[in-house]
């Protein structure tokens, strides 16, 4: 056996043929996918825990603060005793609200989000399902999160939520279409939906650099439409705490506002990761043409650092806008969004259509 | 034979609902309730409710001394504490005509323009957290607070200072204040470039505030409108430059007018007032005279009877004390005319047809304290 911190596929491969040895075959499938749920469970909880511990520092940092430092060290564990208290807190039911509907909501958010991360690559061959059309897949089931916003805005029988949840579902359906027309850019580039070979077709150079402006423009507008997608600042607008409070989680309580917020956290994971993969390499490593000792250095880094290190810097770039800007109001969002952001992409896709006809790409 | 009923049929779309902003309600900065019309997310019209901080200040005046007046009138606005203590110990010195020394005039107007400062200030932070800003706010309480030390240092008290008395000022001032105060402004003058950059010049904050919530000259009048916001709609009220006290006839600032009468305009106004103000406080800083802190009063302060009126220019507009005197050492009747009742009555005029997201940025614009409306 080979076990090698840079291929997860000869390991994966060990273990699938050991329990289809012992086990009969129905048994070995429900073992596989116990495994796999726990396996995200755990990091879902984690990677949920340390994004809010992240934006908290990131935003003390910018606001002349400390943040949190008194639990753990540096404040480690705050999260983690927050996490502790809104699970003990009473969850609070409200008279005359749809309860069925205020009960689910916040599952089918968490749901949605946490369906997305399954198509993710983490490294090569660390994914749970590599679909042929990945990027489609995490299209659609990132858009269910919508569904959940606004029952949760209907069911509360609270008019801030209702506004909260109505401005979300605008703001997601126009959104929506940007996000997938700058990855339609980037898919007439690589000739694939498949995470896994757009990841591939990028060992010689990320997409980002290899379409030219027109795989700029696409990851920028990406990173616009996916903020927007993802209900963070400057497109607050669903919370919108100086105007609704909290939007459409104002009346949730406990451990089901804990899930809109650690929802609102993955969704910010599975857009920056997805933008990861598909502009910035994944977890290709960074290779600069004929350096060949270079590349090589790069080489020893192993993917899954590459990964993460990349979604965590469009994670710190979508933290930067949120602490800087103001907030938009619905109608110019939705101006952004239609009138400017939507002709941009159209060309562009036209443009990027026109460069990978001729070949001009690299 | 088959009834027909013609039920009232409803176009939901122009169907109103109403919300309620407050008492409870992260912009209303303070107990204020806005009762909202609202179609979809434009708002129809709203109605202030006010006296939910309702503490009865002006009967509370009625038992008490001059000198105990002055801790009350903190209570107001407490945002511009010292000028609020000015405008009593200005009445009573008119009413016994009592000549405070000069060194007092001055310590009095740099600290009163200081209190401005601080006040626009704290007004930044909010208005920049209505808008959605949330770093403005931390970026604001800490310029905020350099100010705050000059005063804790000096007398002693942060917020509710109670530092004039009628006649001159409690004690003299610290001998660092000066110092303290120039490197204040040094250190100001720096960081107000900062706000310029993140909130000013910040396209997203300009495209929201600009036309939005105009007030016009007219209605700026009848509505009695004053203060940086009624001076955003081009009327000049500043009474610094129309009814000088203290040493204000002595320094050199101008009065700023703006045309539009718009929440830029309105924002622009405290950003050129905070600068105006430093420039008064580096004209006086270097020249307070020596001399008495205190003039000679006599223990137990009495005003002869009749009517007495004052106004000095608080940080959000003119404040008036009336006072009526039957001769006793407690006032017969006292009356505030606070600038922010009168601003927050235009509210309803200029965010019919706005947004709702626009109504909480004109109210920060408006910039109301309610311990002032409510008194």
């Amino acid at each position: 056996m080979n076990f090698s911190i840079y291929d997860f596929t000869s390991f994966n491969q060990w273990i699938d043929k050991f329990l289809y040895d012992n086990l009969p075959p129905f048994w070995a499938v429900v073992v596989e996918m116990t495994i796999i749920g726990l396996v995200f469970l755990l990091f879902y909880a984690l990677v949920g825990l340390f994004l809010v511990y992240a934006e908290r520092k990131v935003c003390a940092f910018m606001q002349n603060r400390v943040g949190p430092n008194r639990v753990g060290p540096y404040g480690f564990f705050q999260t983690i005793a927050d996490f502790i208290k809104l699970m003990l807190k009473e969850l609070i039911t409200i008279k005359n609200a749809d309860k069925l509907l205020f009960n689910i909501a916040p599952f089918i958010i968490i749901i949605a989000s946490f369906m997305a991360i399954a198509a993710i690559p983490f490294a090569k061959g660390l994914h749970a399902i590599d679909f042929d059309i990945g990027i489609l897949y995490v299209i659609a089931v990132s858009s269910l999160g919508v569904v959940g916003i606004l029952l949760a805005g209907w069911s509360s029988n609270n008019k801030y939520s209702l506004i909260g949840a109505m401005r979300s579902g605008a703001q997601i359906v126009s959104y929506e279409l940007s996000v997938g027309l700058s990855l339609l850019t980037i898919i007439i580039l690589a000739g694939t939906m498949q995470f896994s070979q757009i990841v591939e077709g990028q060992a010689n150079g990320w997409f980002i650099f290899k379409g030219h402006i027109p795989a700029f423009i696409a990851f920028v507008i990406f990173l616009i439409a996916s903020t927007a997608e993802t209900n963070r600042g400057p497109f607050d607008l669903a919370e919108a705490e100086s105007e609704l409070t909290a939007g459409f989680h104002t009346e949730y309580s406990g451990i089901k506002f804990a899930f809109f917020f650690l929802a609102e956290y993955m969704n910010m994971f599975i857009v920056a990761s997805i933008a990861a993969t598909v502009f910035l390499g994944g977890w290709m490593p960074f290779h600069v043409g004929a350096w060949e000792g270079f590349n090589h250095i790069m080489d020893f880094i192993p993917p899954f650092v590459w990964y993460i290190g990349k979604t965590f810097f469009v994670i710190w770039m979508m933290m930067w806008f949120k602490w800087t800007f103001p907030r938009l109001r619905i109608d110019q969002l939705l101006t952004l969004e239609w009138k400017y952001l939507l002709p941009i992409n159209l060309v562009n896709i036209l443009v990027m259509a026109f460069l990978v006809l001729m070949g001009w790409h690299f | 034979m088959k009834e027909v009923i013609n039920l009232p049929v409803k176009n939901i779309e122009e169907e109103e609902y109403h919300i309620n902003m407050g008492p409870q309600h992260p912009s209303t900065h303070g107990v204020l309730r806005l009762v909202v019309s609202l179609q979809g997310e434009i708002v129809k019209s709203l109605k202030p409710h006010c006296g939910y901080i309702h503490r009865g200040i002006e009967k509370m005046c009625e038992k008490d001394t001059y000198p105990q007046i002055i801790h009350l009138t903190d209570r107001m606005d407490y945002l511009s504490a010292h000028i609020n203590n000015h405008a009593v110990c200005l009445l009573v010195e008119k009413a016994l005509e009592v000549e405070v020394p000069e060194r007092v005039k001055y310590i009095r107007t740099i600290i009163d323009e200081l209190n401005r400062i601080a006040s626009h200030q704290l007004w930044w932070c909010s208005f920049g957290m209505d808008m959605g800003g949330l770093t403005c706010f931390f970026y604001g309480l800490r310029d905020r607070e350099k100010i705050l030390d000059i005063f804790e240092e000096s007398f002693g008290s942060r917020l509710l200072h109670s530092y004039y008395t009628p006649g001159g000022l409690m004690m003299d001032i610290h001998p660092n204040f000066q110092k303290g105060v120039k490197d204040f402004i040094k250190y100001f003058r720096k960081k107000i470039k900062d706000y310029d950059d993140i909130l000013t010049g910040n396209i997203i904050m300009q495209e929201r505030t600009k036309g939005i919530g105009v007030l016009t000259k007219e209605d700026a009048i009848s509505y009695g409108v004053i203060g940086p916001s009624g001076r955003a709609s081009g009327f000049s009220c500043d009474v610094r430059k129309h009814h000088p006290y203290g040493v204000y006839d002595k320094a050199d600032f101008r009065e700023i007018l703006g045309n539009d009468g718009d929440t830029f305009t309105r924002y622009l106004m405290r950003m050129h007032e905070m600068r105006e103000s430093m420039k008064i406080i580096e004209q006086l800083i270097d020249n307070i005279p020596a001399g008495d802190y205190t003039a000679k009063m006599k223990a137990v302060i009495k005003l002869p009877a009749g009517e007495y009126y004052q106004r000095v220019e608080a940080a959000r507009g003119e404040l008036g004390v009336y006072v009526v005197s039957d001769g006793n050492k407690t006032p017969y009747r006292m009356k505030f005319r606070s600038p922010n009742f009168s601003n927050l009555s235009a509210l309803d005029h200029i965010s019919r047809g706005v947004k709702i997201a626009d109504l909480v940025a004109i109210g920060g614009s408006l910039d109301y304290v309610i311990p002032d409306i409510d008194r």
